[in-house]
C-alpha cells in the first residue's frame, strides 16, 4: 500500500513538474477560464440591444409618438427607419433591414383604452429565436404614467407582469459556465496526458516498470483535480466580482459537486486518452464531447424544451447533472440532498469511465 | 536448469497482421554475461526483447525470464529488469537528478537510501555536474549515460538494451561499453541489440538474426572461426573488374571491396579456391595477389544473412 502512494506521488508529482515548465498549459489553466467568463459574461449577453427596427406609425398622436420614444429610449431597439404602412413594414423584415417593426394603427388611442384588444403590433425576425425572446421584452413597455387615462387601465401587452425588467443572463450563464470551463479542459487536461507520454517514448519505459494501470491514472489525476477547483474559485471569484451572481447556496456544496463534476471530466479525458493515438486526434475527440455537451445539457438551450431523444442524450452529460446541481445551489439556495439523482449520476459517470480507462490501457505496445 | 539461465525462449514467434516479425526464435541466455542480437534493422531485434520483457504478447513459443513465464508473470518480472528503450524515454522537461529521482519512487527504492543510490549513480556515470540540467539540453551521449543510470537505478539482475549506442560517438561508445562489462562483472546479465560489429564483436554471446529467423548462434570468436567459408584477400590494380568477374562465378558467395582490395567469401567445397581465383582473374588478364585471411565478425554476419543479396549476387544460403 505504502509503495502503491509512493508511485501514485511520483506520477503526480512528476505530472505537476512537467506542467509547471509547459508554459502554454499553465497558461491554459487561468486563461481558458478567464476567457470564457469574460467572453460569455460580456460579450454573449443575451440582452441583445440596438435591434435595428422600423416604425409605422399611423396614429401619429402625441400617445404613439410617448410610445415610440419610450422604445428607443429603452435601448432593446434602435428606431432606423420610419414607413407609412404596415406592407413596407413587413418588405424591410423580409429583407433583413430590421429585425423589429413596430405598428401602431390609426386608432391607437381608442384602442390603449380598450382592454380587451391590443393597443399596437410587434412584427418580428422569427428566423432568430433568440430576437424573438428579446423583442418579447419590448412587450413590457407600458405608457409613461402621465399619460395613463385611469388607475384601472390594462397594460399595453398581457404578457408584460411575466417579464422581468431587470433580467441579467449574466447571472443565469456564469455559474454553469463553471460547469462549461471545467468540462473543456479536464477532459482536454488529460486527453492529452497519457497520449503526450505515448508520443514521446516515454510511456515504452514506463509499462516496464512496476507502475500499474490504476496508479498511473491515479496519479494523472490528482493534479488536475486540484487544477480543477483552483477553476471553479477563479470563475467563482470573477461571477461575484464583476457579473454580481449572488451565491445562495452553501460554498461546500458547490465544491463538493464541483469536485464530482471534475472526476467524471478526468475520467472521460483519461478514456479518451486510451483510445486516441496522438495528441491531436486527442483534442479532436474532446472537442466532439464538448459540442453535445454545450448543446444538449441545458446550459444554453432550455433542457425541458428539447425532443425527448435529445434530453435522453443530455441525461448522459454530466454536463446536464452539474449545470442542474450549480444553478440550483448558487441561484436557487439548494442544498445538494435536494438533488440526490444528478449527484449519484456524476459519480456513476465517474466510475464507469474511469473503469474504461483502466480497462482499455494496457502495459504493453500490441 | 533455469538457473544458469537468465532466459529461456522456444519456438518464440510474432506475427503482425501478414509480417512475420519474429520466426521460431530458440535462445538459451547465460546469466552473467553481455549477449547480444546482432541484425539489419527489421531482422526482429526489437521485436524479440520486447516479447522477452513481456511488452509484446507472443504469437507462439513459451519464454521464461528469470524464472517468470512470460507475459504471464511480466508484473512480477518487471521490479528485476532494467530496460532502455531504442528511442530515449526518460522526461525532456525535467532535470537529471529529477528523472533519477522519479525512477527511484517509480521502482519503490527505500526513501532513506535515494540520496545515496542517487549520488552514487550520479558519480558512476558522470553525470555529477549536470545533475540540474534540463534534460533536453543534454548530449546523445550524455542521454545515454542517464539512460542507463535509470534503468540500473534499482540493481536489477536483468538488464534489455536495445540499440543503446545508435545516437552516440564513437567515444561514448567505448564508455557505455566499459559500463556494461562491469555491470555484467558484478552479476547482471544484459541483453542488447546493435548493429555495429564492433559491439558484437564483444560480446560474450551472439546471435544473428536475419528476417526474424536465427542464423546464427554462439560466442563471436566461435562464430568466426567454424564459418563455413574461405576468406580470401585479393589485391588487383582494377578491383571493379575483377569483383564483377568474381562474382560472376558460382562458388564465390560474396564480394566486398575496401579500398583497393577485394574481401571475397568462396564455399568450402570449392576446390582450391586460391588457385581458382587466380586462374579465373588471369584469364581477364588482371595481374592479383590472392591470399587466405581469418574471417571477421561481418564475414559472418554475410555468411549468416544469404550473403550479398544487395550487389545481386546469387544466394548460395
Amino acid at each position: 500500500m505504502g509503495e502503491r502512494l509512493g508511485r501514485i506521488a511520483a506520477i503526480a508529482v512528476k505530472e505537476i513538474r512537467q506542467l509547471s515548465r509547459d508554459r502554454l498549459s499553465l497558461g491554459m489553466i487561468i486563461g481558458i477560464p478567464l476567457l470564457q467568463i469574460l467572453l460569455f459574461g460580456y460579450a454573449i449577453n443575451l440582452d441583445v440591444r440596438h435591434l435595428p427596427a422600423g416604425v409605422a406609425d399611423m396614429a401619429n398622436t402625441e400617445l404613439s409618438r410617448a410610445l415610440i420614444a419610450d422604445a428607443q429610449a429603452s435601448q432593446v431597439v434602435n428606431i432606423r427607419t420610419r414607413v407609412t404602412s404596415a406592407q413596407a413594414l413587413e418588405r424591410l423584415l423580409r429583407n433583413g433591414k430590421i429585425a423589429v417593426g413596430i405598428y401602431i394603427p390609426p386608432d391607437f388611442d381608442r384602442r390603449v383604452e380598450d382592454a380587451r384588444r391590443p393597443a399596437a403590433q410587434l412584427l418580428v425576425d422569427g428566423s432568430d429565436p433568440t430576437i424573438l425572446g428579446i423583442a418579447e421584452g419590448l412587450t413590457g413597455l407600458s405608457l409613461p404614467s402621465r399619460y395613463r387615462p385611469a388607475p384601472a387601465a390594462m397594460p399595453l401587452f398581457a404578457v408584460h407582469d411575466e417579464y422581468n425588467p431587470e433580467r441579467r443572463s449574466a447571472v443565469d450563464i456564469v455559474p454553469a459556465l463553471i460547469g462549461v470551463i471545467l468540462n473543456f479542459t479536464m477532459v482536454l487536461f488529460t486527453a492529452i496526458a497519457i497520449v503526450r507520454e505515448r508520443e514521446r517514448g516515454n510511456l515504452e519505459l514506463l509499462i516496464t516498470t512496476p507502475v500499474s494501470t490504476l496508479e498511473l491514472m491515479s496519479g494523472k489525476i490528482l493534479p488536475y483535480i486540484v487544477i480543477g477547483l483552483v477553476q471553479v474559485t477563479l470563475v467563482l471569484l470573477v461571477g461575484v466580482w464583476l457579473f454580481h451572481v449572488p451565491l445562495r447556496g452553501s460554498l461546500a456544496g458547490l465544491y463538493l459537486a464541483s469536485l464530482l463534476f471534475i472526476a467524471a471530466g478526468l475520467s472521460l479525458g483519461l478514456f479518451i486518452s486510451t483510445l486516441a493515438r496522438t495528441q491531436f486526434q486527442a483534442v479532436q475527440l474532446t472537442v466532439f464531447t464538448f459540442l453535445p455537451s454545450i448543446l444538449l445539457s441545458g446550459f444554453m438551450f432550455p433542457f425541458d424544451g428539447m425532443p425527448r431523444f435529445a434530453r435522453w442524450l443530455g441525461e448522459l452529460l454530466p454536463l446536464t447533472h452539474f449545470v442542474r446541481l450549480v444553478r440550483g445551489i448558487v441561484l436557487r439556495g439548494a442544498s445538494l440532498a435536494d438533488m440526490p439523482a444528478d449527484l449519484w449520476a456524476l459519480l456513476a459517470f465517474f466510475a464507469v469511465f474511469m473503469g474504461l480507462a483502466v480497462l482499455n490501457f494496457h502495459k504493453r505496445l500490441d | 536448469m533455469n538457473a544458469d539461465f537468465a532466459i529461456r525462449a522456444e519456438g518464440l514467434t510474432r506475427r503482425f497482421g501478414a509480417l512475420m516479425a519474429v520466426n521460431r526464435v530458440t535462445l538459451a541466455i547465460p546469466r552473467g554475461q553481455i549477449y547480444g542480437f546482432l541484425g539489419p534493422n527489421g531482422s526482429g531485434k526489437s521485436t524479440t526483447i520486447r516479447m522477452l520483457c513481456g511488452l509484446l504478447r507472443p504469437s507462439a513459443g513459451e519464454v521464461s525470464v528469470l524464472g517468470y513465464a512470460v507475459p504471464r508473470e511480466a508484473e512480477a518480472l518487471r521490479r528485476k529488469i532494467g530496460y532502455m528503450t531504442q528511442r530515449f524515454s526518460l522526461y525532456e522537461d525535467l532535470s537529471v537528478a529529477e528523472n533519477l529521482r522519479f525512477m527511484a519512487r517509480i521502482f519503490s527504492l527505500p526513501r532513506s537510501a535515494h540520496d545515496v543510490r542517487l549520488g552514487a549513480a550520479l558519480r558512476h556515470y558522470r553525470l555529477e555536474s549536470l545533475a540540474r540540467r534540463r534534460v533536453v539540453n543534454l548530449s546523445g551521449g550524455e542521454k545515454q549515460r542517464l539512460a542507463l543510470a535509470a534503468a540500473t537505478l534499482h540493481d536489477p539482475p536483468l538488464l534489455f538494451l536495445d540499440e543503446p549506442t545508435t545516437a552516440v560517438d564513437p567515444q561514448s561508445r567505448r564508455d557505455f561499453w566499459d559500463n556494461l562489462f562491469a555491470l555484467a562483472a558484478a552479476g547482471t546479465t544484459i541483453l542488447v541489440s546493435t548493429h555495429y560489429m564492433d559491439e558484437a564483436e564483444r560480446c560474450h554471446r551472439l546471435a544473428i538474426l536475419d528476417r526474424g529467423r536465427l542464423v546464427a548462434e554462439g560466442p563471436p570468436r566461435t562464430l568466426m572461426r567454424d564459418l563455413d567459408a574461405v576468406v580470401l584477400e585479393i589485391e588487383t590494380p582494377d578491383p571493379q573488374r575483377a569483383g564483377e568477374l568474381l562474382r560472376a562465378q558460382p562458388w564465390v558467395r560474396s564480394v566486398a571491396q575496401l579500398g583497393t582490395r577485394l574481401h571475397a567469401l568462396a564455399a568450402r567445397d570449392a576446390v582450391q579456391p586460391l588457385e581458382a581465383v587466380r586462374q579465373r582473374l588471369a584469364a581477364a588478364g588482371l595481374e592479383v595477389r590472392v591470399e587466405q585471411t581469418a574471417a571477421n565478425l561481418e564475414d559472418v554476419f554475410v555468411a549468416a544473412t544469404g550473403f550479398n543479396r544487395d550487389d545481386g549476387a546469387a544466394g548460395h544460403g
